[in-house]
């Protein structure tokens, strides 16, 4: 040890993270996670259900992940801790509910961290191939974007989230000046949506099954609760960030689909890779031909970096409190980020994306997801018996309780139903894997969780205890 | 060798530099202070201890 290290048992001081970020930035990590889905792999919901498949689906599970955000709100402007999620269960129900939520994160934001690097790979593909160049390795550009993002994510949150914060924007922007270039007051002359537009093709139990596809609007704005260590106030800017967030994530999801199916019919829609891409590219512009392009990366890129913010948060809100190896909870003494945890998860990322099973990654990553929302309609209903309102100090309070949570429960259990019929196996899959890991935390980590340490929070005593 | 095959090892080499700097950068900082510093993060600081939590803020 050197002459200018302090040990915290010598001055009592902590060394913890920033707190330098704005609702802006908690709107860029929510919807910088998600946007990439309004640019590819929505359109699979086209494929199960049709065009107004893909729309029920995109509404009814908008309704879903209403539920998560106003939930998410109210519970994080009560924890102000990374962890999200996590933290919740941990606070709220118990340490193996809590393992379980903050395994989901991790497993979901690295997997979906994976898929968006394989995705800038396959764009670098493509366009080397509009230059005549056939052949070209993604694996260099899915290992750069882990790691420049990575060396971003370390070297500090506010940069980190800036960044997203302005290719997001421009994410965002490039849908709606396609929405103006289509004519949407003049349908017809661009749009078509009287001839391409057909009855549901396999009738109501296609909607059901387009329901798993329609998360991909979606998935990944309650990440902003990752960011509630590191917010000026977390009572005002998780709500402010994640509720602002989900309306721009409904209004981008609803204009991507208008576009989107009044230019390529169903069949191919319910095919195609790059949708808006390939919209764009039916209106014979090259520069919005280009502007989709450089939108679809920053897109992907936005989304990784976002992962990599939350998946970092969540492994090291887990070692903080000794569910994983302590060694992961230091905090970097400079640029105060998980810096461990961070590193750490470089090659699990590099590993799920150098399989190049894109879909089984990005389902993997859907179903953990799922789970997690699963447990916050039950975590919320507990919470507001044990701390009722004006019990503790809330930032925000959801409206009608408890009828988003039985909401998200049922909606749940609909797209649970939805993913069986199409990826079956790897719903059971997904189900033994946290079942043998629950089982390995009761049997040998559970022993070595800060059982009293972890509840910091000066609450008063929980009713009924 | 063309451009592209210039890029891949352009990115490749990129790769490995960044994360040769946050690893290197990692292991000076454990040399360098002390590991119960290093872990020595609490959630829910806000409440805990309000005039620490201002020092971590970078807000006027």
């Amino acid at each position: 040890m050197q002459n200018n290290t302090t040990t915290s048992e010598n001055t009592g001081t902590h060394m913890n993270m920033l707190k330098v970020l704005t609702p802006f930035h908690v709107w860029a990590l929510g919807v910088g996670i998600v946007l990439v889905g309004e640019f590819m792999g929505w359109n699979f919901s086209v494929a199960k259900g049709g065009a107004y498949g893909a729309l029920i689906a995109c509404w009814v599970i908008g309704l879903l992940y209403s539920c998560v955000a106003m939930i998410d709100s109210e519970v994080t402007s009560t924890v102000a801790a990374a962890g999200g999620q996590y933290t919740q269960a941990k606070h709220i129900v118990g340490p193996l509910m809590a393992f379980n939520v903050g395994l989901y994160l991790v497993m979901a934001y690295t997997m979906l961290e994976a898929a968006d690097a394989l995705i800038v790979g396959d764009l670098m593909v493509a366009m080397a191939g509009t230059f005549g160049h056939a052949g070209l390795d993604p694996k260099p550009f899915v290992v750069l974007t882990i790691a420049f993002l990575a060396w971003l994510n370390y070297r500090g949150v506010f940069t980190t989230l800036s960044l997203n914060f302005v290719i997001t924007i421009i994410a965002f922007a490039s849908i709606l000046v396609l929405f103006i270039a289509v004519e949407p007051t003049n349908p017809g002359a661009v749009l078509q949506h009287e001839g391409l537009l057909t009855d549901l093709p396999y009738g109501w139990i296609g909607v059901v099954a387009s329901l798993q596809f329609g998360m991909w609007y979606y998935l990944g704005i309650e990440g902003t609760c990752q960011a509630a260590e590191e917010v000026r106030s977390a009572g005002r800017a998780i709500p402010l960030g994640t509720m602002g967030g989900m309306m721009t994530l409904l209004i981008a999801a609803t204009l991507t689909w208008y576009i989107c199916t009044g230019l390529l019919p169903w069949q191919y829609l319910g095919q195609a890779f790059t949708p808006l891409y390939d919209a764009a590219s039916i209106l014979g512009s090259t520069k919005l031909q280009v502007l989709l392009f450089v939108a679809t990366m920053f897109a992907a890129i936005a989304s990784a970096n976002g992962c990599i913010n939350d998946a970092a948060r969540a492994w090291f809100s887990m070692g903080r409190d000794s569910y994983m190896p302590t060694f992961f909870g230091a905090i970097h003494p400079k640029y105060r980020t998980p810096y461990r945890s961070i590193i750490f998860l470089v090659p699990i990322a590099v590993s799920f994306a150098f399989t190049g099973l894109l879909d089984q990654v990005i389902t993997f990553s859907i179903l953990s997801g799922l789970l997690g929302y699963t447990f916050m309609s039950l975590n919320v209903i507990k919470f507001r018996k044990m701390w009722p309102l004006g019990s503790i100090h809330r930032g925000y309070v959801h409206p009608f309780h408890p009828l988003p949570a039985y909401t998200l429960l049922a909606l749940c259990s609909t797209t649970y139903f939805a993913t069986f019929l199409g990826y079956g196996s790897s719903l059971l899959s997904i189900l033994a894997f946290y079942i043998v890991a629950s089982i390995w935390f009761t049997v040998r980590r559970y022993k070595f969780v800060k059982r009293g340490e972890q509840f910091t929070m000066s609450w008063p005593r929980p009713k009924g205890f | 060798m063309n451009i592209w095959d210039i890029l891949s090892y352009a990115a490749w080499v990129g790769a490995a530099l960044f994360l040769l700097w946050i690893v290197v950068d990692a292991i000076k900082v454990s040399m360098t202070y002390d590991e119960d510093l290093l872990m020595s993060s609490r959630e829910g600081m806000d409440v805990l201890d309000p005039e620490q939590s201002k020092g971590n803020s970078h807000a006027k």
